[in-house]
């Protein structure tokens, strides 16, 4: 079955070649008013009025004529379609006619904005432009995918991976995606720290911006108020020391005592996955707010005046350590059972006894875990949004001061971008120093190889502390979150203690009438916008973050490191940054996007693709290379071993992937307070809302609600995933019938 | 319905300069030009790390030749990849796909190769049972055993017809009695059918057994080319002697060259074997332990430093001026004790004279 004669039908040159022309001639080329999923301009004067017009009709009638010189880029490969891949010209064609239509898409899309040209030389040079353009639609979408695949197909022909059609494609399309919803937002919100208030560029705004006293501020060592920075930078450093050491404690009690309900702490970790971030600091204010029950009983017993002492450092410092704590955990039980028996149990056969052995070999071998740990304290503390917005009074933290720099009356988008800057370089550093220090030094010493042995037990006179410590803040965690439920059913905390199912109704009452069930809750609008939103983010994300995993773990190709390096940076992006900076940069064409359900699910998509990313490196790295290449060997092409081989064997990871996209896309809230809308309002940010009219009922109940929801989507991960493993071990034992 | 009998479409491969470079300055194979004839079993045999997996490789389309040219059959497959060459592969690992049956895995190529259901089914059966799995189609690979495991890779190659047939060190995974069935199996499919076969290995027994040619590779180069007895015979230089099996090198003096015989000399013991072109003068014997003549009276004279009991045969370590050599004898009733005066000399094959480097 070989033909020898060199192939000349390509049906992925067909294919987008004909979406160019679709997109050019068929499609709206704008962005139409009411959503991408509204269907109104079907029947609503489409082809002919100019606001639904195909490209082809807006030219036909004379208008938007920039638009006419990408017919040639669309014509260009026509040449090439009976030509074999071979062909110097073949390539070359696609090349010119992918980067020219790409570029020229581009390059119109930034100089011609709503206002006519966007920079003052164009109209020096052309003179006034009548005409204008509003944010890429369909049409210009689908377009500008055709001349980018063409480009990558071009490039593949000229012998790149070799000429491998579909992981050029994907390289390329991860590679664009990324820069134009990773980069190009942060690189405007950087220019927007530079903008006067007349809109010129000038750089001693940047400088009395960036030296602010509000800023960088030492006035807490004299009484007065310390600057953002330095309240997020000690704030950070300690909650990084705080949930490193109690992750450590609970590792080891995991892993190193002979304490019985080992289960039941590990299911500790599984918390700050299905919590939205501010809950927590709503349970404190019940515990130790004004009127909370601590500070009640307290007031009561001395006769003192409760105070206000949680509102503060004190109490976002409690807050966030409870809601880290987890994932610290996390990642320390991984590095402490890493620590490969044999290594402890020769230095128990070199006459070291147990607390010499653990200080000498166990605990530096820890050691880079540990750093890792901290580090990612530092991050979420300085990224966390919620906790300081409930709790914070008037110790301002970077995060927050971006938001009322935006939202509150000052509306000064400079601020917000120096703000975010400050914040985004102390992140980046941290994740700069956890990936290019800690990468070199890992000790985990386990390998694939049977590695015999037990850990041994700590020493007594450690481990009767770090029982304690571990135990004592377990306990307090659950007091915490049994303090929610509580909450949730109590008609006024501190003054009416009577329960009542009273918020619940308030929030997702529903009507049985004629028409059907009517949804009268106040929450319900929220909810629902929040499970599509989350739901439709969620395959995106996973898919995003697999083909990506597959390009770092099975493809080399030029600048894999700088492309790795920058999909994982959004991981440590703050949300509250990536908010600012999709407001900057997508309000405004040529992507427009702000106030829509799109925007929500883009910010998702490159919020979470880390995690997908990381799912599927895991599981990948344990494929072994020989099955792609049999595959590959056996005539396959690359895409074809990816959905059959890859994606069959990958699915526990894929489940995984979509499961923590969605509830990570239901909890956030850091980005999501700048980007919803009206009519896009998520559950989170609702919630937001009501606390800040003091309606805890209703918030703790919808939180509750929020939490119980995620339990039952993570449960039912747990279930399916473990089902999968199951159903492939019983097929080994029976005949499968086929 | 076209015969689905297993055939073959077996092709030459050529190699015209190849070199491939990985990275800046890693040269894992430096310039080599290699001839496969069509129907033939070829062997590349080296040392870890001398180029011979790096060089299956390129075959197969798995690496890209940094310069040079690969020819399979009439067509220039320098540029192509994996998937558009007339190659399949055996791996090591072997490489089956965990969630597919013996037969999906089987029947996996040829779904790519334009066969409709049913004809990929019938040959695939047909491949199953040229490696007497019949019967084992619904297995999942988990549930066979390695020896299994291996012949379900080797039939799935085998039913796309390639023009070459590629094994990786296909018997490293299997225990040394099965690795001799093995080997004697696909040997024998591949005369049958004349494929075109080249094999990987690093085991120089394994080489000799299967091989119509062996290519002895070092340090990203061809060190020799040739039959199994030809390379074990006379082989071109040291690495080549030691590496395909045991050899001793003798310091030796070439006295008298007469047409292509030469007259050697080693401690006054005289000796007659092919020239190979060298001039009177200093020059390297290499002996086959075997092609040891242990005598009491006529030779080098020798001492007996271990003997050991090996079953079949016994092992002599023999020590005198010459230095060490390693020795076998058939006669394992009458054993030598260390300490043992003897005298040493050769058979009247074998030795063979190197050219000097």
């Amino acid at each position: 079955m070989t033909d020898t004669a060199p192939k000349t039908t390509h049906p992925a040159l067909i294919f987008w070649i004909v979406a160019g022309w679709v997109g050019y001639c068929l499609l709206p080329w704008y962005m139409v008013e009411d959503g991408l999923w509204s269907f109104q301009w079907l029947v609503d004067g489409y082809p002919f009025d100019e606001d639904y017009a195909p490209a082809f009709f807006l030219i036909g009638q004379g208008a938007k004529l920039w638009l006419a010189p990408l017919l040639v880029p669309l014509a260009l490969p026509l040449f090439v379609l009976g030509r074999a891949k071979s062909d110097p010209l073949y390539a070359r064609f696609l090349i010119l006619a992918g980067a020219l239509g790409f570029s020229w898409l581009i390059a119109q899309g930034f100089s011609i904005g709503i206002r006519g040209f966007s920079f003052d030389w164009l109209e020096a040079l052309f003179g006034e432009l009548g005409d204008r353009q509003f944010g890429m639609g369909y049409g210009a979408m689908i377009c500008a995918s055709a001349f980018l695949f063409l480009l990558t197909q071009g490039i593949a022909a000229r012998g790149a991976i070799n000429g491998d059609v579909f992981v050029v494609g994907a390289i390329g399309g991860v590679i664009t995606i990324v820069t134009a919803f990773v980069f190009f937002p942060i690189a405007k919100m950087l220019f927007a720290a530079f903008v006067t208030e007349e809109g010129a560029y000038s750089l001693s705004v940047f400088a009395s911006k960036f030296f602010d006293d509000r800023l960088w501020g030492l006035g807490c060592f004299w009484g007065a108020r310390c600057g953002a920075a330095w309240n997020s930078l000690f704030l950070a450093i300690l909650v990084g020391f705080i949930t490193t050491a109690l992750g450590l404690c609970f590792a080891l009690v995991v892993t190193r005592s002979g304490f019985r309900h080992k289960r039941a702490l590990r299911a500790l970790t599984v918390l700050p996955i299905i919590t939205p971030p501010f809950v927590i600091g709503l349970a404190l204010i019940l515990l130790f707010g004004l009127s909370g029950s601590v500070t009640q009983f307290f007031a009561e017993l001395f006769g003192t005046q409760p105070t206000r002492w949680l509102y503060g450092m004190p109490g976002v410092l409690i807050a966030q350590t409870l809601a880290f704590t987890p994932i610290a955990f996390l990642v320390l039980i991984g590095v402490v059972e890493g620590v490969s028996p044999s290594m402890e149990e020769a230095a128990q056969t070199l006459r070291a006894n147990r607390w010499q052995t653990f200080k000498t070999v166990s605990l530096p071998l820890m050691r880079p875990g540990l750093a890792n740990a901290f580090l990612l304290g530092f991050i979420e503390s300085m990224a966390d949004f919620g906790n300081p917005l409930v709790l914070g009074g008037n110790f301002d933290v970077l995060s927050t001061e971006i938001f009322f720099a935006i939202v509150g009356a000052q509306y000064d988008q400079g601020r917000a971008a120096v703000l975010a800057m400050v914040l985004l370089f102390f992140t980046l550093s941290a994740f700069y120093a956890q990936r290019v220090w800690l990468g070199k030094k890992s000790y985990t010493t386990v390998t694939g190889k049977g590695d015999a042995g037990v850990h041994p037990l700590m020493p007594t006179g450690l481990s009767v502390p770090v029982l304690v410590i571990a135990l004592g803040w377990a306990a307090f965690t659950i007091v915490v979150y049994a303090m929610i439920v509580y909450g949730s059913v109590v008609e006024l905390w501190g003054v009416n203690n009577s329960l009542t199912f009273k918020h619940y109704v308030t929030a997702f009452s529903v009507r049985l009438e004629d028409e059907g069930i009517r949804w009268t809750g106040a929450a319900w609008d929220s909810f629902w916008t929040t499970i599509s939103i989350a739901a439709i983010a969620a395959p995106l994300t996973a898919a995003v973050g697999l083909v990506t995993a597959y390009l770092l773990t099975r493809q080399s190709f030029a600048g894999k490191n700088a492309f790795e390096f920058g999909t994982m940076l959004s991981f440590a992006i703050p949300g509250t940054v990536i908010g600012v900076s999709y407001i900057l940069a997508f309000n405004v064409p040529p992507i427009e996007i702000t106030g829509t359900g799109v925007i929500l699910v883009v910010s998702f998509i490159f919020r979470n693709m880390p995690v997908g990313v990381r799912a599927g490196i895991a599981s990948m790295s344990q494929l072994d290379r020989s099955l792609d290449e049999s595959s590959l060997t056996l005539g396959a092409n690359s895409w074809q071993t990816f959905r059959r081989i890859i994606l069959p064997l990958l699915r526990p990871a894929i489940l995984a992937a979509l499961v923590y996209s969605f509830v990570r896309a239901m909890t956030a809230i850091s980005a999501v307070i700048f980007l919803v809308s009206a009519e896009y309002d998520m559950a989170t940010s609702y919630i937001i809302g009501r606390v800040e009219n003091n309606d805890y009922g209703l918030a703790i109940a919808y939180s509750t609600t929020l939490i119980f929801v995620m339990l039952t989507a993570v449960g039912l991960l747990q279930l399916l995933v473990g089902r999968v493993r199951i159903g492939r071990r019983t097929q080994h034992g029976t005949e499968k019938s086929s | 319905m076209s015969d689905t009998k297993i055939g073959s479409k077996a092709a030459p491969v050529r190699f015209d300069g190849v070199s491939k470079v990985f990275g800046k300055n890693v040269v894992a194979v430096d310039n080599i030009d290699l001839h496969v004839a069509a129907g033939k079993l070829v062997t590349l045999l080296g040392p870890s790390g001398c180029g011979k997996t790096t060089t299956l490789r390129m075959i197969a389309g798995l690496e890209m030749a940094s310069s040079g040219k690969i020819l399979i059959g009439e067509r220039d497959v320098t540029k192509l990849p994996a998937t558009d060459r007339d190659v399949s592969m055996v791996f090591q690992s072997y490489a089956l796909f965990p969630h597919m049956t013996v037969l999906e895995n089987v029947m996996y190529g040829l779904t790519f190769s334009g066969f409709g259901m049913g004809e990929a089914r019938s040959r695939a059966m047909n491949g199953l049972e040229l490696v007497g799995l019949k019967g084992f189609d619904n297995r999942l690979p988990s549930e066979l055993s390695g020896g299994q495991q291996q012949r379900v890779a080797v039939a799935r190659a085998l039913v796309l017809e390639p023009q070459v047939l590629l094994f990786d060190e296909p018997l490293s995974n299997l225990d040394a009695k099965l690795r001799r069935q093995v080997r004697e199996d696909i040997r024998a499919i591949q005369q049958d059918l004349g494929l075109t076969v080249v094999y990987v290995t690093h085991d120089q027994e394994e080489a000799l057994a299967v091989s119509d040619e062996i290519v002895v590779m070092r340090n990203a180069a061809i060190a020799q080319i040739g039959t199994p007895r030809q390379l074990y015979d006379a082989p071109n230089d040291r690495f080549v002697a030691d590496f395909i099996g045991e050899a001793n090198l003798l310091a030796c003096q070439i006295v008298a060259v007469n047409g292509d015989q030469a007259t050697i000399d080693i401690e006054g013991y005289r000796y007659t074997l092919a020239a190979r072109g060298l001039p009177v003068g200093p020059a390297t014997i290499a002996v086959r332990p075997s092609r040891l003549v242990i005598t009491p009276d006529q030779g080098i004279p020798a001492t007996v430093a271990k003997a050991t009991y090996v079953g079949v045969r016994m092992e002599y370590t023999l020590t005198g001026r010459f230095g060490q050599v390693f020795a076998v004898h058939e006669d394992v009733d009458t054993p030598l004790s260390p300490g043992t005066e003897v005298r040493m000399g050769f058979a009247d094959k074998g030795p063979v004279l190197l050219p000097e480097e």
